[in-house]
């Protein structure tokens, strides 16, 4: 019935995958507790343009990476960038984001400046963290990232710690973590869903369900596919959206951190998306098709956000406009990371404690 | 004799293991079909089928967790630690269960698993794919900690650790899985737990390390013999849990000067112990101070490359080091 297939052993049982956004394979419809009120075509145009220069950076780095001036797993979020734009614009400045490994588009999203976003995955004393932490590293306090995490899951319980800190100390700030579908597995997950449940914390879980912990499909590891009924269990409100549409994740966050502001306590998103590249750089991506992988890309978030704002009367001259402005944001950023220097060995020492 | 890499030794071994001990299991992130991120596990999945290849959730707790009950009812699991810096939420399982299940059973029970774990830096990883681990599980009893360096010495082994008594953790160096290549006998051998090798025969000082800084140490020791003539033993330790301090106390009355070197931190990194053993009981043989060279004390190996070479105890640095004790 469709191209979508797992690469499957010759000893395993053969299925297809269940959840999709192509549009032959929605996902099963969860309808939404909240309205989706159509944005302003400026919005979405401010949108689109983070949107792009997201994947334009990525689309650069992998570049970089296979010319071998990136070492390590670096891994991008192409085909995701909708997810982190979307929660952005519906999130304050001075709310706090946690967020894995996968964390580029996240930390432009919110407001990092590209250059430095660049600098930091290339090494260069003028990243983000000084060079000191690479890609899976990101981290900008001033718009309330409060650091991409290695470690698998690690990220979440801070993110309720923060939410109810600011609570005691009587803010309406709210923080807002993401995580993969792989992060659902890891005990801490559970534990602070309870906390956050029974404390009624002003948390956002928000699942990235690009439908591959790594290289394992869910289906492997999970006896529920449906991710979003986990949280559910602890009294959790928990919603699944399509991931995809930027304008549908605007609108569940926008609930659910309104929500979390009034004292309705967390909200779990389980945003269904796809990353149409590898893991990480280098990946070669042999447990899926490459079949699959094109057939997703009917449902990439840049098409469909171009498209709504075709159908809303956008010019074609007008998205051009912005096409060549993101293409001068991306020419500055690489000349500043680029040009940067080598971080001094003193760098290594510094931020150990503080003396 | 083939020769192999230390990531086809740890592969073809993990097949032979399965081949003949039907109790044998391999659970970890992603060893299934895609055989493991580094490889290590590839093919075995077709091989032995779902139910001895097994992909679990992403949980290390619980793959050490559902691991030390599997080895508590007839089954010996390997599980695979898909880099040694996961290998934290799964440390209280380990700890308090795994090295503890025996004492606390008056020796009714005991938990005879294999956690395979990559670890170390020179791979431009970062904070949390390059961090050396060893010393918290050294410090534990009730747990074997083995760091083979050699294809020889991962073969010979791994075939013990299949046969031990009691858990063992398997320290795989990651930057060595393709970088080094070394005979292999097509004759059955195995290596005893708790044995350290000669690598290199010297008299005028004692080299102790294991992992990568091993290779590192070998390639100074020879550059220090041809350019100063110094020669230098090296001991690769292999086994760090339980120690060899007959080999070691046997070099140093030989050499009279030891140096120890690792990349896991200085303060309290393995290498502390060893100097004060050889502190306490080899006192009288010494000539020069017991000298470290280890990773400095940061909270973990940085990103940019010239951080991370700054990071590295590599050949240069232990070439320098032991020509400073050469010279005491
Ligand atoms: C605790 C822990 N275990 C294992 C890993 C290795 N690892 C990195 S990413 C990943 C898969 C994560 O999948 P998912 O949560 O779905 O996020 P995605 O990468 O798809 O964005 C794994 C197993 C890790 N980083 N942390
Ligand atoms: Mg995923």
């Amino acid at each position: 019935m469709s191209v979508v297939k797992t690469i499957t052993s010759s000893q395993e049982r053969k299925r297809g995958w269940s959840i999709s956004l192509a549009p032959d394979l929605l996902p099963v419809e969860v309808p939404p507790p909240f309205d989706v009120p159509p944005l302003s075509v400026e919005v979405l145009q401010k949108m689109y343009h983070v949107m792009l220069l997201i994947r334009r950076v990525e689309e650069y780095l992998l570049d970089a990476a296979s010319e071998g001036r990136i070492g390590g797993a670096m891994h991008t979020a192409i085909g995701m960038e909708a997810n982190a734009v979307g929660a952005a614009f519906a999130t304050r400045p001075d709310d706090y984001v946690t967020c894995t490994y996968r964390g580029h588009h996240h930390a432009i999203a919110r407001g990092l400046d590209p250059g430095q976003v660049i600098a930091e995955v290339l090494g260069k004393a003028s990243g983000c963290a000084r060079g000191k932490g690479g890609s899976m590293h990101m981290v900008d306090p001033e718009h309330g990232l409060m650091g991409t995490n290695g470690v698998v899951a690690a990220q979440v319980p801070h993110a309720a710690g923060m939410a109810l800190a600011a609570r005691m100390r009587g803010e309406d700030r709210i923080a807002l973590t993401f995580f993969g579908d792989g992060a659902i597995y890891q005990g801490v997950m559970h534990e602070t869903f309870n906390i956050a449940a029974k404390w009624k914390l002003p948390v956002i879980f928000y699942m990235e369900n690009n439908k591959y912990s790594e290289m394992t499909p869910i289906w492997r590891t999970s006896a529920i596919e449906d991710l979003y009924t986990f949280p559910k269990v602890y009294g959790i409100e928990s919603i699944r959206i399509n991931g995809n549409d930027v304008e549908i994740v605007h609108a569940a966050v926008s609930w659910a951190a309104e929500r979390a502001r009034s004292g309705e306590g967390p909200t779990f998103i389980e945003a269904i998306t796809y990353r149409l590249a590898g893991h990480m750089a280098g990946d070669l991506e042999t447990y899926r098709t490459p079949e699959e992988r094109e057939h997703q890309r009917q449902a990439d978030p840049l098409l469909v956000l171009r498209q709504k704002l075709l159908d809303r009367n956008v010019t074609e001259e007008a998205l051009a406009r912005i096409e060549e402005a993101v293409a001068q944001d991306l020419a500055r950023a690489v000349e500043f990371a680029e040009t940067s220097p080598w971080p001094d060995i003193a760098e290594a020492y510094t931020d150990v404690f503080h003396l | 004799m083939a020769v192999k890499t230390n990531l086809e030794a740890v592969r073809d071994t993990l097949a032979e293991l399965m081949e003949r001990d039907p109790s044998i299991l391999i659970m970890g992130e992603d060893v299934g079909p895609r055989g493991g991120v580094f490889q290590a596990t590839r093919g075995l999945f077709d091989r032995f089928g779902p139910d001895r290849v097994i992909d679990t959730p992403l949980a290390e707790l619980s793959i050490i967790g559902v691991g030390i009950g599997l080895a508590l009812h007839g089954f010996r699991p390997i599980c695979e630690i898909q880099f040694a810096d996961f290998i934290f939420p799964a440390f209280n399982q380990i700890l308090n269960e795994a090295a503890r299940y025996r004492y606390r059973s008056n020796g009714a029970w005991s938990v005879p698993m294999i956690i395979r774990a990559p670890y170390g830096g020179g791979v431009s990883g970062g904070l949390y794919h390059s961090q050396s681990v060893e010393a918290f599980f050294t410090h534990i009893p009730g747990l074997y900690v083995l760091a083979p360096s050699t294809p020889y010495d991962i073969v010979g082994l791994l075939r013990t650790a299949a046969q031990a008594p009691d858990p063992v953790l398997f320290f795989e160096h990651k930057r060595l899985y393709n970088l080094v290549k070394g005979e292999v006998p097509e004759t059955y051998y195995e290596i005893p737990i708790g044995e350290a090798d000669i690598k290199r025969e010297g008299s005028d000082l004692t080299v102790i390390s294991y992992g990568l800084t091993l290779h590192e140490a070998i390639k100074a020791a020879d550059q220090l013999a041809t350019e100063e003539g110094i020669q230098a033993e090296v001991i690769d330790l292999r086994t760090l849990k339980p120690l060899d301090m007959d080999t070691i106390f046997a070099s140093v009355e030989k050499t009279g000067k030891v140096l120890i070197v690792h990349e896991d931190n200085l303060t309290g990194g393995w290498g502390a112990e060893i100097a004060a053993r050889i502190a306490e009981q080899m006192f009288e043989w010494l000539d020069a101070p017991v000298m470290r060279l280890a990773g400095p004390d940061v909270p973990a190996v940085p990103y940019a490359p010239p951080l991370e070479r700054w990071f590295m105890p590599l050949a240069d640095k232990i070439k320098a080091k032991m020509r400073e004790l050469a010279e005491y």
